[in-house]
């Protein structure tokens, strides 16, 4: 009975996780679609307002027809949240993946998961900590898909910033858009963690992004303020929205530390959830 | 509105960074890996007046799934060969470093085309060729057929660069706000 159970509650995650990754992948959460209707609105620069029309038109083609939002279909990134019931296997890792390697099949998604040096490609968008599976406890099983490609991956940072320099997190993040330019499919959305360790900052960033985006905090409205006073626009092409969002987690660090860690975020801000019944 | 239709020849001249286009005709995808195959074997295609599309799209047989530009500033060391073969116009988004708008200088442009949007891309395309298939799907050549793609010259064959003029004026803003 117990090898019963089981079984079936593997097969349960594989296919929540395939479920979630095909919903990810081609259509956005009603927050982000929301977030670009709002750049819509405020935008100003003919260009910038061009690309953003072209953001939604592609958003609705995608979900219309079931095709990938983005050909960049990005890295499987998981966070489960498992009860006092569900016991944290190697098996419930390899039925996460199994879900991937469905969804990659049926979408289509793009293989993008290439060993780190040879740069050989798997295939299936599972390999050595691929897809990327984070956990932690909660009253229910959930499985959280957040796809995420590379060009705005490729643009976040990491700082170990003095205690003095407190003030100096929103220069860090304006910073880190500066240099990216129109390299991470601005308008973005950045997830900064700040405190814990230095692993622990780059955690909460990407964190950060699962929160909603419909509403900030002061202190994250200030820092999204100081971005756009940028500029840099969609696409890099100039305009009043650069950021769409940003959204800070946090954790206590020590007295002698300030970690800050800018996870980068493109528009296209792909996440799903799904519960499974145990 | 400029309506442009490959294989492209001095028209491209006439554009300036911040003009609004379409392109029709054949684009040739090419990333990292096949531009450093070709350094190497040489073009497989006809360079004269082609388009060079940065993207890995997503495709199922016959078809062009998912097909929006990649980061073209990968490519900023391996496009010299291409303009000097005759290459008139480079596709991709978040535009192209110092030493690219030198070589576009009087021969040809840099097209950008809105990041992320695979899905509206891949339904101007049909897919007529391939080349390189071994590089993988993200990798290899895929010879496509445009209908009226809609792109932003971002850089024109003079020397005006809209992402360098967005990055400055971004530069002056950051300066004033955190290192007065």
């Amino acid at each position: 009975m117990m090898e019963r159970g089981a079984s079936r509650l593997l097969e349960a995650v594989a296919s929540a996780t395939a479920s979630a990754l095909m919903e990810a992948e081609t259509t956005l959460p009603a927050d982000v679609l929301g977030a670009i209707e709002g750049a819509l609105e405020r935008e100003r620069n003919p260009i910038a307002r061009t690309q953003l029309e072209n953001i939604m038109e592609n958003v609705r083609y995608a979900g219309k027809h079931g095709l990938p939002i983005c050909q960049d279909t990005g890295v499987p990134v998981v966070y489960l949240t498992l009860p006092p019931t569900v016991p944290l296997t190697s098996d419930l890792h390899e039925a996460v993946a199994e879900g991937v390697r469905r969804a990659t099949a049926a979408v289509p998604l793009r293989p993008n998961v290439v060993d780190p040096l040879t740069r050989h490609n798997t295939g299936d968008n599972t390999g050595g900590g691929m897809p990327a599976v984070h956990v932690m406890p909660g009253d229910d099983l959930t499985i959280t898909v957040l796809p995420k490609g590379a060009g705005a991956e490729n643009c976040s940072r990491i700082a170990m910033l003095l205690p003095s320099q407190v003030g100096a997190v929103a220069r860090f993040a304006a910073e880190t858009v500066l240099l990216a330019g129109g390299k991470p499919c601005p308008p973005v959305v950045l997830g900064i963690g700040i405190g814990s360790t230095f692993d622990g900052a780059a955690a909460r960033a990407k964190e950060a992004l699962l929160l909603p985006i419909d509403e900030m905090t002061p202190y994250e409205q200030e820092i999204c303020d100081a971005v756009n006073a940028l500029g840099i626009g969609p696409m890099g092409l100039g305009g009043d929205v650069t950021a769409l969002a940003v959204k800070v987690k946090q954790g206590h660090c020590h007295t002698a530390s300030l970690p800050v860690a800018v996870n980068v975020q493109c528009w296209a801000h792909r996440r799903a959830t799904r519960r499974v019944e145990v | 509105m400029i309506h442009l239709t490959t294989p492209l020849g001095d028209e491209v001249l006439k554009l300036r960074a911040g003009d609004t286009v379409t392109l029709s005709g054949t684009v040739y995808t090419a990333r990292d890996e096949a531009h450093l195959r070709m350094m190497e074997d040489g073009i497989p295609f006809d360079p004269q007046g082609a388009a060079v599309y940065h993207c890995g799209p997503v495709i199922t047989g016959e078809r062009v799934v998912a097909a929006g530009p990649t980061t073209s500033a990968r490519m900023n060391d391996l496009s010299g060969f291409l303009l000097d073969a005759g290459v008139r116009a480079l596709i991709g988004k978040g535009g192209m470093g110092p030493a690219v708008r030198e070589q576009l200088a009087g021969r040809g442009v840099y097209l950008a085309f809105t990041g992320g949007c695979a899905a509206l891309a891949a339904a101007r395309m049909r897919l007529s060729g391939v080349y390189y298939e071994d590089l993988g799907m993200a990798e290899a050549i895929w010879q496509i057929e445009l209908d009226r793609l809609p792109l932003i010259v971002g850089i024109d064959a003079y020397g005006g660069d809209l992402f360098a003029d967005v990055g400055r004026e971004a530069k002056i803003h950051f300066e004033q706000r955190f290192n007065k």
